[in-house]
């Protein structure tokens, strides 16, 4: 009955890799929508991209942590 | 004109034909396996580690499936970055433009990122780049093994930039590395808040670092494993090997994009021990 809580528990942690990728596609889709305006600027801010996604998917990855811990280690 | 057209046409066509022929021997070669092997396609087995020379046991210099696949991009990047520029010609061969290629991808970047004094930690950050884009790209070959999609291998590697980053940040800066946790920027109240949120920060870089690059790793994979499970019916064989096919260039791109914000983070968090002021 533990085993099967904790598996729900992990798909709901899951919700949180979901809510990483709306905050990925933000940083991606105001990058686009800036480089647009400015392509001449957009090549020097890429480094800057990745690493908003990076940090951006960081939260999503804590929620993963959680997940991979409620399958495998509780 | 109408001539050319037509000749691509034909061209794409054979492309076309060929891909066609090429899933469909995929899709009886999956079926074959998938009807002589006990038990279906389980999208983890594939990260099991297990003893290459018999046995079951894993002891400590056990060579198993994850150290040969190490050994293995170990000797590509030699293979590439020494053998291959080994010409030294002023018209590079295709293996010397690649070579000169990433060393000058990797050094602008820590130029531009980390800062012109951070060049001195070029080799490193060279390192690791090549090392884990070599483990990536070598993981995607059929019956490989990803050794980046285990958190064991790439919080090994999280740590030690976790750690050279701490020494680095105190050896250059003293205690004046401290002022990172200080953000001396904001109201004078809020500091003390502001340093916890930074040190918890600080601590659980290497942790979202390596899980990362090894989550985006294992979770690629299993997906293609899934799709793969999926083509041993016949019925929707087709759309499933289309869908491995999608999938397999989707993770070349990760592959690589991973490697870059691997070292890209590794030259942010760089930058913050050569100047940590906030």
């Amino acid at each position: 009955m533990e085993g099967d809580l904790a598996h729900i528990g992990a798909g709901l942690a899951a919700i949180g890799s979901g809510a990483a990728a709306i905050g990925v596609g933000h940083v991606a889709g105001n990058f686009l929508a800036g480089a647009l305006r400015n392509p001449t600027a957009a090549a020097s801010q890429t480094a800057t991209l990745f690493i908003g996604i990076a940090f951006a998917e960081a939260l999503g990855i804590f929620s993963f942590l959680v997940a991979l811990l409620l399958m495998f280690a509780v | 004109m109408a001539e050319s057209k037509a000749s691509t046409a034909q061209k794409s066509g054979n492309g076309g034909k060929l891909f066609l022929g090429g899933a469909i021997g995929l899709a009886v070669l999956s079926a074959l396996f998938l009807n002589t092997g006990t038990t279906a396609i389980h999208p983890m087995d594939q990260f099991t580690v297990k003893p290459l020379f018999g046995g079951d046991h894993v002891g400590m210099l056990t060579i198993t499936n994850v150290t040969f696949w190490l050994a293995m991009s170990v000797l590509a990047i030699t293979l590439l970055l020494v053998v291959g520029t080994r010409g030294r010609a002023i018209i590079p061969s295709r293996a010397q433009s690649i070579a000169e290629l990433a060393y000058g991808f990797v050094y602008k970047m820590v130029e531009e990122v980390a800062g012109k004094d951070a060049v001195a930690f070029f080799p490193y950050i060279m390192t690791l780049f090549m090392f884990v884009a070599s483990a990536n790209m070598l993981g995607l070959l059929p019956f490989s093994f990803t050794t980046t999609s285990h958190i064991a291998v790439t919080a090994v590697l999280a740590l030690a930039v976790f750690l050279t980053v701490t020494f680095v940040g105190f050896w250059k800066n003293g205690t004046k590395f401290l002022g990172l946790f200080w953000v001396s920027s904001a109201p004078l109240p809020l500091r003390p808040v502001l340093a916890i949120i930074e040190l918890i920060s600080y601590f659980v870089r290497p942790v979202s670092h390596s899980i990362r690059l090894g989550g985006n790793m294992m979770a690629g994979h299993a997906v293609i494993k899934v799709f793969a499970g999926f083509a041993g019916l016949m019925a929707v064989a087709p759309f499933s090997i289309l869908a491995i096919t999608a999938m397999y260039g989707l993770e070349l791109l990760v592959a690589f994009v991973q490697a870059y914000v691997f070292t890209i983070l590794t030259c942010v968090y760089l930058k913050d021990a050569l100047h940590p002021s906030h």
